[in-house]
């Protein structure tokens, strides 16, 4: 069986699934639960200063968008920091990780943009015995109009000057948690590695209205009739938070910045894709508040299974694999030519990959062949878009098949197995003269 | 001469209260909110959907079961009943699975396909129970429609009549309106007088008349229908039903399911009702199998169907035959009855004989006999159209003959439903035909 330890800027756990700073990690109770159910680390819920804690709404938290019958896909929240006292969570994260010596436990960390407010709570965290900390620049709500989390994290000038505090006063590995609500996310990226810290996570939740309630006339979830923007997560959330990884993975200031991965990850696959961008272990959330901590178990067992069909011994083997195929658009081959394929076996005669073609599309799939209701592909037509691969009901049904010889009936160029990109098109007025 | 001493046991009140209640109930009970949430995200919105392809009114069932899913139930009632003005009815009682729901691409996907009668169903009865209106009728044309018949072709041309600007008046001869749908249709398919709920959902429109008590041939005349009205449509049914043939058909005990079914309908006590120890079904219509599944739900001991030929052949869906077999019905196939056994006036047994089908497919008696024992005998080997006063029309195989616009051989009157030739027997295609007949009624009376 493949070895699924993980070792994250030198804090070690018995997988690369760690719950993120978030409502599953807010008091022991619920953490040594999760790690009951296997998962390998935590981050705390976020602390702030010492002193009166935070309080929450009591009207509704949160929000969803949800496919048929009634899947989550899309999970919103105007919850705070921890709204307990630091010296109750300190304790429990104390005793937590003395009693559960092999996870890791990671505090997240939200205070005034002061040095003195960072100085004076990192020896009490450290206190603690706790593996590491996490900067939370990242919440989009509630702190940020006080002058912390993503009001930080959107100034790279703030995330390198807070990083250096937290080298400066601590001995613990310094994982900076970034936020999407920014144009480019490798601007605070970069900060935070150029000031000593050792690792960065993303994403955090983005700006949301989830929906309106038509009724009220107001944002959900809503409080006395008024509501507001909360952070998105979820499966929903996912690709944005790949594109932003691998941004991460593949620039050439931030390569080899270690990157904790965060963002709508709900299984195994969707773990294993985030670390073949980068990422070397995920952080989870929504998968674990829609259906409880048990999805762990799965997660395990498909990464376990997915790496020996693979051949992975080692969680290293295969992080970061696909960060060299991320390229720029300019530099995608223009010579290779794919064709859509229905396979009339598996073919339920929906006719979807017929209408979106030919409604929006290339006219490409026929409607009826001899006046039969079939679906068939005019290669004449076909730029090979993948839409109908999309939204074909039966997986595998429709596939891309590239064209290695003859010529494509839609262009007559022949096909010669050539690279040719835009950077040299004769159509690019920018193209390099030859 | 019957063969033993058996004592002829027909009997009332055979089950308990609770029984009746419990075997007389919603045979599809409607889905939750949540259920047809669930079983309309199964919809894939097919293009040229095969389900409506199927559909002898042509629903728009992929866009209908879309508007569930979007939460617009109104709108998807609308674009069931623009359709089908029964589509309630239909709901409940159309052969989904020989219709839309064989056609459903998820037969092809996972041999289960979406649940199209009770999704529809949902939707209509959310408007029905609103009573919410999806058309409005046209400016008046001045124009009256003479409809004789008001079953599921005479309401539903009438409907779209009213729609399209013009007055129709129904002539009924039973009491009561909706034809098939209030006397014919197992009880367990409409509950909760849905067919008496639904008419006045589309008389609710406005420009409808029902004139009841009224026979044609009896209390009117085509003749003066023709020249009284701006058009006339029939919409008669069948009228009669078909004999067996044999000697005795007339003694106590055997009886048209037709008949029994319109009591059982129309009773306020299923306990009322005689019901035979051993009954004896002949027939492999629907109305056979809802007579012998009525039967064993009133309470019979032993209820045998027995057609003429093999399953297959039998016009039943394979769902009603499933149906009766699990509550208890034996169905024999391939035998015919070959003579009645009375004594003392009353039917005591049946003898039959087995069949076979030779090389021109003609059915010829094998020889072999067998003989059951019968408390009461049903006849339900179809009905025929009895003319009843529509004289003087080109009939086409017994029914009366029209064109794809349901024009009769006399100008002025139009037919659809049971009563024409082609027809299906199904209250859908009456609909349809109702639907078709009053589009031309309108488009000739307009001189267009």
């Amino acid at each position: 069986m493949p070895n699924i330890r993980n070792d994250f800027i030198g804090i070690k756990s018995p997988n690369p699934f760690w719950l993120a700073s978030a409502p599953p990690t807010d008091k022991e109770y619920n953490v040594v639960r999760a790690f009951e159910a296997g998962w390998g680390g935590v981050v705390w819920k976020t602390l702030g200063e010492e002193g009166p804690p935070i309080v929450n709404v009591n009207g509704p938290r949160y929000g969803a968008i949800h496919a048929g019958d009634r899947r989550v896909i899309g999970f919103n929240n105007i919850e705070l920091i921890t709204d307990r006292p630091l010296e109750v969570n300190l304790r429990e994260m104390k005793q937590v990780k003395r009693d559960w010596p092999d996870r890791a436990v990671i505090a997240s960390i939200m205070v005034p943009c002061e040095e003195d407010a960072w100085a004076k709570i990192l020896p009490l965290i450290e206190d603690t015995g706790v593996d590491g900390i996490e900067l939370n620049f990242g919440c989009p709500h509630g702190m940020s109009e006080r002058g912390m989390g993503a009001a930080v994290g959107q100034v790279p000038e703030y995330v390198g000057m807070v990083a250096a505090w937290c080298k400066k006063h601590s001995r613990m590995p310094v994982i900076v948690k970034l936020t999407p609500n920014i144009t480019d996310v490798r601007q605070p990226a970069r900060a935070a590695k150029q000031n000593g810290a050792d690792a960065v996570s993303l994403i955090n939740t983005i700006n949301s209205i989830v929906s309106v309630d038509l009724d009220a006339m107001a944002p959900n979830p809503h409080t006395d009739g008024k509501g507001t923007h909360g952070g998105y997560c979820g499966e929903a959330v996912k690709p944005i938070a790949l594109s932003m990884v691998s941004e991460i993975a593949r620039d050439a200031e931030t390569r080899g910045l270690p990157i904790s991965g965060i963002g709508g990850i709900t299984t195994w696959r969707d773990a294993v894709e985030f670390m073949a961008l980068g990422s070397g272990n995920v952080q989870v959330c929504t998968a674990a508040m829609v259906y409880g901590f048990r999805i762990v178990e799965d997660m395990i067992t498909g990464l376990e299974t997915w790496m020996d069909d693979k051949g992975y011994d080692r969680l290293d083997d295969f992080v970061g694999r696909a960060v060299a195929n991320v390229t720029d658009w300019q530099y995608l081959n223009l010579n290779y030519v794919v064709k859509a394929r229905i396979d009339q076996d598996l073919c339920i005669k929906c006719g979807r990959c017929h209408i979106v073609c030919e409604d929006t599309s290339h006219q490409a799939i026929t409607e009826t062949v001899n006046r039969a209701r079939h679906f068939e592909v005019i290669d004449a037509e076909c730029v090979g878009c993948n839409l109908c691969v999309e939204v074909c009901p039966i997986e595998d049904c429709i596939s891309m098949v590239a064209m290695t010889e003859g010529v494509d009936p839609r262009t007559n160029r022949p096909i010669d197995g050539t690279y040719a990109n835009w950077t040299t098109h004769p159509n690019n007025p920018a193209a390099a003269a030859d | 001469m019957s063969g033993n001493d058996r004592v002829r046991d027909v009997a009332r009140g055979r089950l308990e209260p609770a029984d009746y209640a419990a075997n007389f109930a919603d045979l599809h009970p409607p889905l939750t909110a949540h259920q047809a949430e669930v079983e309309a995200d199964r919809c894939y919105f097919c293009h040229d959907a095969p389900c409506t392809v199927a559909c002898p009114t042509t629903i728009d069932i992929a866009l209908f079961i879309r508007q569930i899913a979007t939460r617009n139930p109104a709108g998807s009632g609308a674009t069931i009943f623009k359709q089908n003005i029964m589509g309630g009815m239909c709901a409940r009682v159309c052969p989904t699975e020989q219709l839309c729901e064989e056609a459903c691409v998820r037969n092809s996907a996972e041999g289960k396909p979406v649940k199209i009668g009770l999704l529809q169903r949902h939707a209509t009865d959310h408007l029905i129970e609103a009573g919410r209106q999806v058309f409005s009728r046209a400016a008046p044309t001045g124009k009256h429609i003479a409809i004789v018949g008001a079953g599921p072709a005479g309401l539903a041309c009438a409907h779209r009549l009213a729609v399209l600007g013009h007055e129709a008046t129904v002539f009924e001869a039973r009491p009561k309106p909706g034809g098939l749908n209030e006397y014919g249709i197992a009880a367990y398919k409409t509950v909760d007088g849905f067919a008496q709920a639904e008419i006045e959902y589309i008389t609710a429109i406005g420009g409808i008349t029902i004139d009841y008590g009224k026979r044609l041939g009896d209390d009117v005349t085509l003749e003066q229908l023709a020249q009284d009205y701006d058009a006339v449509f029939l919409g008669l049914g069948m009228g009669a039903v078909n004999g067996l043939g044999l000697d005795h058909e007339d003694i106590e005990g055997v009886g048209d399911a037709v008949d029994y079914i319109a009591d059982l309908r129309q009773t306020s006590d299923l306990s009322s009702l005689d019901v035979g120890r051993n009954v004896v079904v002949i027939g492999g219509g629907m109305t056979a199998i809802d007579i012998a599944d009525q039967s064993k739900r009133l309470g019979a001991e032993h209820v045998t169907l027995v057609y003429r030929r093999g399953a297959d052949r039998m016009a039943a869906s394979d769902f009603e035959q499933e149906l009766a077999k699990i509550d208890g019905v034996t169905i024999i196939c391939d035998a015919r009855p070959h003579r009645l056994i009375g004594e003392a006036g009353q039917i005591a047994a049946v003898e039959f004989e087995y069949t076979e089908t030779d090389g021109d497919g003609r059915l010829r008696g094998t020889g072999e006999k067998f003989t059951l024992d019968a408390d009461v005998l049903f006849k339900a080997i179809g009905q025929k159209f009895a003319s009843n006063g529509a004289l003087g029309l080109t009939l086409d195989g017994g029914r009366i003959a029209v064109d794809e616009a349901r024009r009769t051989s006399m100008a002025g009157v139009w037919a659809g439903g049971d009563c024409i030739a082609g027809g299906q027997d199904l209250t859908v295609t009456a609909v349809e035909d109702g639907k078709r007949a009053a589009q031309s009624i309108d488009h000739t009376l307009r001189g267009a």
